[in-house]
């Protein structure tokens, strides 16, 4: 017990031991006590808008400004969520939920798999180009998506991709992010090479060898490489933007876009509504993987 | 798996069952060199289709008039050139400069300070954790960009809030020329989670026994900070500053939905202007030469962290 808790920054030199007595008790307990007040407010502060996001979508639409300082509705209605799952156009918001979710998983499955073989070429095999390759790899992580947007548009146009969902999925499924690649390979090298030499001695070729060594062992890998994939496909806007030009093949970020244009009227709750809906997948995963997400940013320390 | 990983595993099959009495092509199929390419191959067509070949077509369209509809006209550096009587570019590039350069220090101080408050145990520090980083789970979508628009609205929530304190009510922050970019800059700010995780990380490996030392010696927590905590941080703070700056460079959907560069471009982020350059107007020459100049700037200056790096990175090799 110390004083030194009192102070809640530095906090976990807290166990330096000094003498404890009642009085330093008592201190003691009104520090931690000072702390939860302190940093529950604080995360509170942090997640209101989101709160408030989904508070309003319970609110009747006109009322959602005039209440905007309040948080709790006083006259709950789901009238909101009735109105934004009619979507835009004949086309209804569960369409463009499942637009996202078929572009999402087809993208991060394909991204995964193709990810996972290559690191293990990388990180296990010896070949020609193999450091040309490691090169590339580390190229395609550090260049950043957004400067290739024009040319790539371009070169998709010339392989008659654009108004399809080509250049959202294909690429994709042939490892073009190098941080999967990466982050696979990092897990790969923890695993002992002597289980690759025994499963060899047994008649395993290399292909044996990364379906049944590799693969049933890099399982945590796999999950975290899933989940950020998944979440950043979801929310990709931008290539959305670029690509899909018909209503009806909307993906999510899309749709709510046209939810907030002025011209497409503003019926607030109904958007309030439609964007909660929205982030429902990323939470709910968030919810139940947080330790692989956790640790997944802090071993590799990607952005998010 | 999916159709990526196929291949190999068909040549599993041929080479395992068809071929075990070791025909010549069988052999080659299992040789380590060849598994490895073949292995490799998603990313290697992967890398040449999808990276390198948008990549040199580009330099060349950098080189052309090019509507994207029409043909390509070669017309040698003008693009280049054009950028020098460009008012926009020098806008959008200052606007995104002091983006970065003001929201990426905001963020990993504001991201130090949370993760500081986390390291204390408790049985609901998780909870913490999660409600910290929920926002930069959140911060890239489109419905995160919307609430924020909705918020800082004339009748939006910060200033119904400001209101409570009998503050002014109905400041337009998104029309204002001085006050739109804060709007964004606080969105960043906000998104401080996933550099907090990285630090929260790394404060957990320095090693006790040296606020243990320190504070035997008399020293007080500030100087601990300074002195142990802070030095012992700054791998940590180099990394998440080229990273963070990086995206700040690079920023898009923030601005592209919430001020669309409004009011009078005082928000027109690089990325966005260039979208408008080769999308909206249809210059896909000129937006592929603001590609490479984007491309110079980033590289140069995350060359130019790296240079800095000796005079303020702890290095514990050194």
């Amino acid at each position: 017990m110390t004083t030194a808790t009192l102070n809640p920054t530095p906090a976990h030199k807290a166990d330096v031991p000094v003498h404890a007595s009642r009085e330093t008790n008592w201190r003691h307990i009104a520090g931690r006590v000072v702390y939860h007040v302190f940093v529950m407010a604080f995360a509170l502060l942090m997640i209101y808008p989101i709160i408030w996001m989904v508070f309003s979508a319970f609110k009747p639409t006109d009322t959602v400004f005039a209440t905007a300082g309040q948080l709790i509705p006083t006259e709950w209605t789901l009238d909101n969520f009735v109105n934004g799952l009619k979507g835009f156009m004949g086309t209804g918001f569960v369409r463009f939920m499942g637009n996202s979710l078929l572009i999402a998983v087809i993208a991060t499955a394909g991204t995964i798999a193709s990810s996972a073989i290559t690191a293990y070429a990388l990180s296990r095999l010896r070949f020609p180009g193999r450091r040309i390759l490691f090169v590339a790899m580390l190229v395609s992580m550090m260049l950043p998506a957004q400067v290739l947007m024009v040319p790539q548009y371009i070169w998709y146009q010339k392989l008659g991709w654009t108004d399809s969902y080509l250049p959202l999925i294909v690429p994709y499924c042939f490892a073009i992010q190098g941080f999967f690649i990466y982050l696979i390979m990092n897990f790969i090298d923890g695993i002992p090479r002597s289980l690759d030499e025994a499963a060899k001695i047994d008649g395993c070729s290399y292909y044996g060898i990364f379906f049944r060594v590799i693969v049933p062992l890099i399982t945590p890998a796999v999950v975290t490489g899933c989940i950020f994939s998944f979440m950043w496909r979801w929310d990709d806007f931008l290539s959305a933007l670029l690509y899909v030009n018909k209503t009806e093949w909307y993906p999510v970020s899309l749709a709510l876009k046209l939810f907030s244009d002025p011209s497409s009227g503003s019926d607030y709750g109904a958007m309030f509504a439609m964007a909660s809906i929205s982030i429902l997948p990323s939470v709910l995963i968030f919810l139940f993987f947080q330790k692989h997400l956790v640790q997944g940013v802090a071993t590799s320390g990607l952005k998010g | 798996m999916s159709q990526a990983s196929a291949v190999p595993g068909r040549r599993l099959g041929e080479a395992g069952v068809q071929f075990k009495k070791q025909g010549r092509f069988a052999r080659f199929m299992t040789l380590e060199r060849t598994s490895g390419v073949v292995c490799a191959l998603p990313f290697i067509i992967g890398f040449l289709v999808f990276l390198l070949v948008p990549i040199l077509l580009s330099f060349y369209y950098t080189l052309t008039d090019y509507s994207i509809i029409g043909e390509a006209k070669f017309i040698g550096i003008q693009n280049y050139l054009d950028m020098f009587s460009d008012d926009k570019f020098f806008k959008s590039l200052g606007v995104t400069f002091f983006y970065a350069l003001v929201s990426t220090p905001l963020r990993l101080v504001f991201a130090l300070f949370v993760a500081m408050l986390l390291l204390k145990n408790s049985k609901v520090s998780g909870f913490y954790r999660a409600a910290y980083y929920l926002p930069s789970i959140l911060g890239g979508s489109v419905a995160v960009a919307i609430l924020w628009k909705q918020m800082f609205a004339a009748d939006g929530v910060v200033n119904q809030v400001l209101g409570m304190f009998g503050l002014e009510t109905d400041f337009a922050w998104l029309g204002n020329e001085s006050t739109a970019i804060w709007t964004l800059i606080i969105l960043g700010v906000w998104q401080f989670g996933s550099s907090m995780l990285i630090f929260l990380a790394s404060l957990k490996q320095i090693p006790t026994e040296l606020y243990e030392a320190a504070s035997v010696d008399g020293a007080s927590k500030a100087r601990q900070f300074w002195k142990i905590t802070l030095p012992l941080l700054t791998p940590t703070i180099f990394f998440n500053l080229v990273m963070q700056s990086i995206n700040g460079f690079l920023a898009f959907t923030q601005c592209y939905i919430i001020t669309q560069g409004k009011p009078r471009n005082s928000t027109l982020f690089y990325m966005v202007y260039m979208y408008d350059e080769s999308f909206t107007r249809h210059h896909a020459g000129y937006g592929a030469a603001l590609a490479w100049v984007m491309l110079l700037i980033v590289g140069l200056y995350t060359g130019f962290l790296f240079l800095t790096k000796r005079f303020w990175v702890y290095d514990e090799e050194a």
